[in-house]
């Protein structure tokens, strides 16, 4: 039995995002089958498999922007199933894209306004609304280019500005869709450095990733999906030992 | 507030223009009157095109089908009513008809939402036409016309308006969000952006400017029938003056829609039976070298001999 | 009661097939091509006006002008794709940008081919008739021009359909409607197979305007445009790059348009108009897609 889960009300261990049996199908394609999916507050979860798994089917059901074909969905104990992407980001679950969506004409520090103004429920304005925003700039390291334009930045710069934009929304649950794709050795460092950060400030996260080095060291807990289905859970020792996981990933 | 030096320049030119323009009835020929009128209106036509076309990348071919709902709504209401309320009620009409057929088909991917467009002119004229054979038995109607000074100034009330709403919403949250569909309306909607409403309520903004235009502009004609409102070519000509201008900064629609009607007022008396192929030729020739327009243009030559960094940070 | 049917199949049918016809070209110019052409109505309307030229001043009969005709206006679709839309597919920014500067390009076109008619054949408006005398069938009376049409688009389609699915060139066609990258990675010259395309679509529009102007009806140089709104809704309606589709669809919107101005005359179009809103909001990707 679990209590739900209001602001400042949660405990340890109290589900954030519980999903039952989730299926999507692509005309003939099944992307997710029955999957179950429960994420414990302030964790960091990781979600692993080979392409085509359906981890990005996952977060799009997730996070609204597809529509399961059956299953269920609840955060923070209600049922936001079928809601629309702009509903969920309102309500405290923020994300970025496997390939990078940033406004490339926008200014950096216009994205995170717009994340700012947009994806809270009730929304702050003026002077505190600017110190907010520039302190997210701040904390994800882009304050020294607020004033540049999102096109004009390098790809690592780029996702510090998905991540500033989506944080802007104020999210108790953030999806990281392949963050370290496209990184160089260093630049992955930070990336896990930006991530322990925010996970120290208690937001939720669930990392979909294919370098095995950064689930293995941030996470708390990992799923793992082959086809659309489930295959394995538990905690990165556990799931480094699994037979199943390793027959998968080297039958790659 | 806190005017940046540069937009000095921008706010004087504009009050100068609009000294100028509210003294012309008194200095010139009636005949330049009706020509700065028409000028004004292709001016707000094109405007009010690029409020919701510009910066969402959605081409619309409506135009005239609003333009043609205020023209309507004149035809029938002008006898009883004053002209200012009759301008308001032909915005409105046309504003919730755009905002209905927004909210329906902008859901749609672009293409085909311009295709919806397209059809719209024709959709609203074929039903108006039956419904006027059919139900009401008269097909034309009479206009009480109005002085064309009274029109004049009516077009000029309204192009300030839209000029003002363009800059207000630029310079607004509701801009940034649109700003934001343009790029990419997914990352807009995660980022708790509306996208559908943002779409609709812009789309019928700048339909109720093209309708309170119709209405004015329909003083000048006596005889209105659904075949003479609802023109395709009022649907035409906002996109071109717009692609041929550039839809990114505020001057340059009106630069776009100023040529273009001076040309074709040029044309239309010098070579009349030209004038289309000469637009279509530009039209060409724009898109195929110069997709972004005069603007696009001028904002090249600004980079080359400003300070633009062109180092990636 | 079956006179009744056989009179509406019929009657519905003889438009659908120059329907049909006109809808497949503009399907291989929108599904294939990528180019959303708004001046496909006037390539129809040029067609109409290139056969009323023919039979009037040369005497010579729609149905021998269409050998004169296919593949003249091929050539002028082919070569307009060459010099105009390659080196704009090759500059635009994404393919995206690229289906939006091609719809705006054709709207360039509408305007230059649309003036080129008014010059040429001037305002008033023109007919001629051609085989005008009625035919009886099963009691219902059709004019003999309308069924000539009518066998002539379907023979016109099969053809097409056969080319397509049979020949080196109609399967390289086919392959670059599915997936343009892939085909080119498999040798399929690209450029050469989408100027192709668009070539045929003039065509069909060229031939739809042929049989259109052998229905006695009056051709005016602004004719073009409820055509191309027509092959939109057509296209729609079949689905987005299915051929076959866009045919069946076609014949459906014909009989539709026939029941309705039996009915209503002046409501057919809003008749399409109201399949067309339904089909977006509902099925975009047409009825008749698996």
């Amino acid at each position: 039995m679990e209590e739900k889960c209001g602001d400042g009300i949660c405990g340890e261990n109290m589900k954030i995002l519980e999903a039952e049996r989730l299926n999507k199908r692509f005309g003939g394609l099944t992307a997710v089958s029955s999957v179950d999916l429960d994420v414990k507050e302030g964790e960091i979860l990781g979600l692993i498999g080979p392409n085509g798994a359906g981890k990005t089917t996952l977060f799009n059901l997730l996070s609204g922007a597809l529509k399961a074909d059956s299953g269920v969905i609840r955060f923070k104990g209600h049922d936001i199933t079928g809601l629309k992407p702009h509903q969920i980001a309102r309500r405290g679950i923020a994300r970025t894209f496997q390939s990078v969506k940033i406004f490339s004409r926008m200014s950096v520090i216009d994205h995170v306004r717009l994340g700012y103004l947009f994806g809270k429920l009730e929304s702050g304005d003026g002077d505190e609304a600017e110190r907010e925003v520039g302190e997210i700039l701040e904390f994800v390291g882009l304050a020294p280019v607020r004033d540049g334009r999102g096109g004009d930045l390098i790809l690592a710069n780029q996702k510090r500005l998905e991540v500033a934009r989506a944080l802007a929304t104020k999210p108790a649950l953030l999806l990281l869709d392949e963050l370290m794709a496209g990184l160089t050795p260093t630049e992955m460092a930070e990336a896990m450095e930006l991530v322990k950060k925010i996970g120290q400030r208690g937001i939720t996260i669930v990392m979909v990733e294919h370098v095995m080095k950064a689930i293995m060291n941030s996470c708390d807990r990992i799923i793992v999906l082959n086809h659309g289905v489930k295959i394995a859970e538990g905690t990165p020792k556990e799931i480094a030992a699994n037979k199943t996981v390793i027959e998968v990933y080297l039958g790659e | 507030m806190n005017i940046p030096a540069k937009k000095y320049g921008s706010l004087i030119a504009l009050i100068t223009l609009l000294a100028l323009l509210v003294g012309v009835p008194g200095y010139m020929s009636s005949y330049t009157v009706i020509l700065i009128t028409n000028i004004l209106m292709y001016v707000v036509l094109t405007l009010s095109w690029a409020i919701f076309s510009g910066p969402t990348g959605y081409i619309s071919l409506a135009s005239a089908a609003f333009f043609g709902t205020g023209v309507y709504a004149s035809a029938l209401l002008s006898s009883s009513l004053p002209l200012p309320v009759v301008i308001v009620i032909g915005g409105s009409a046309s504003f919730t008809l755009a905002f209905l057929v927004g909210s329906l088909t902008l859901r749609l991917k672009g293409m085909y939402f311009t295709m919806f467009t397209f059809g719209l002119v024709e959709l609203v004229r074929n039903s108006l036409h039956w419904w006027e054979v059919n139900m009401t038995g008269t097909v034309g109607r009479l206009i009480i016309s109005a002085d064309n000074t009274i029109i004049f100034y009516s077009m000029v009330g309204i192009f300030v308006s839209v000029l003002l709403v363009s800059y207000m919403i630029k310079r607004s949250r509701f801009g940034l969000a649109l700003e934001s569909i343009g790029e990419s309306e997914e990352a807009a909607a995660h980022s708790g952006v509306n996208v559908t409403r943002v779409k609709a309520a812009t789309f019928a903004v700048s339909a109720f400017f093209m309708g309170a235009a119709g209405a004015t502009m329909s003083m000048r004609w006596t005889y209105i029938d659904p075949t003479t409102a609802f023109n395709i070519q009022f649907s035409f000509m906002p996109v071109l003056m717009a692609i041929f201008g550039g839809t990114g900064h505020l001057y340059a629609p009106i630069a776009g829609a100023t040529v273009f009607s001076l040309l074709e007022e040029l044309l239309t008396t010098k070579f009349p039976y030209y004038y289309m192929l000469i637009f279509g030729l530009i039209m060409l020739a724009v898109i195929r070298f110069m997709p972004h327009g005069l603007e696009g243009g001028i904002e090249k030559w600004r980079k080359s001999v400003g300070t633009g960094s062109a180092v990636k940070t | 009661m079956i006179i009744k049917f056989l009179d509406i199949a019929i009657g519905g049918l003889l438009m659908g097939g120059i329907y049909a016809l006109i809808a497949v070209g503009f399907g291989l110019q929108y599904g294939v091509a990528r180019v959303l052409n708004i001046a496909h109505g006037e390539f129809i309307m040029l067609g109409a006006f290139c056969t009323w030229t023919l039979f009037t001043m040369a005497g010579v009969t729609p149905l021998v002008s269409m050998l004169f005709c296919a593949p003249l206006f091929f050539a002028i679709g082919f070569v307009i794709y060459r010099i105009f839309f390659t080196p704009l597919r090759t500059s635009s920014e994404s393919p995206a940008a690229f289906e939006g500067n091609s719809m705006l390009a054709s709207f360039g076109l509408l305007f230059v081919v649309q003036n080129l008619a008014l010059i040429i054949w001037g305002t008033p408006v023109k007919g001629y008739s051609y085989l005008a005398f009625p035919i009886h069938l099963s009691g219902a009376v059709f004019s003999a021009n309308r069924i000539v049409t009518l066998i002539a688009s379907v023979i016109l389609g099969s053809a097409f359909y056969v080319f397509l699915v049979s020949t080196r060139t109609g399967k390289a066609i086919r392959a670059a409607a599915q997936d343009p990258d892939a085909a080119e990675l498999m040798g399929v010259r690209i450029n050469r197979v989408l100027a192709l395309c668009f070539g045929f679509g003039v065509m069909m529009a060229a031939l739809g305007g042929l049989l259109l102007s052998m229905t006695s009806i009056m051709l005016s140089p602004v004719m073009g445009m409820q055509y191309t709104l027509i092959a939109i809704i057509v296209v729609v309606l079949g689905g987005l790059g299915n051929i076959k589709g866009s045919f069946i669809g076609g014949f459906i919107l014909g009989l539709v348009g026939y029941v309705v101005s039996s009915s209503q005359p002046g409501l057919s179009m809003v008749a399409y108009y109201v399949i067309f809103l339904f089909l977006l909001l509902v099925r975009p990707t047409g009825l008749l897609t698996k």
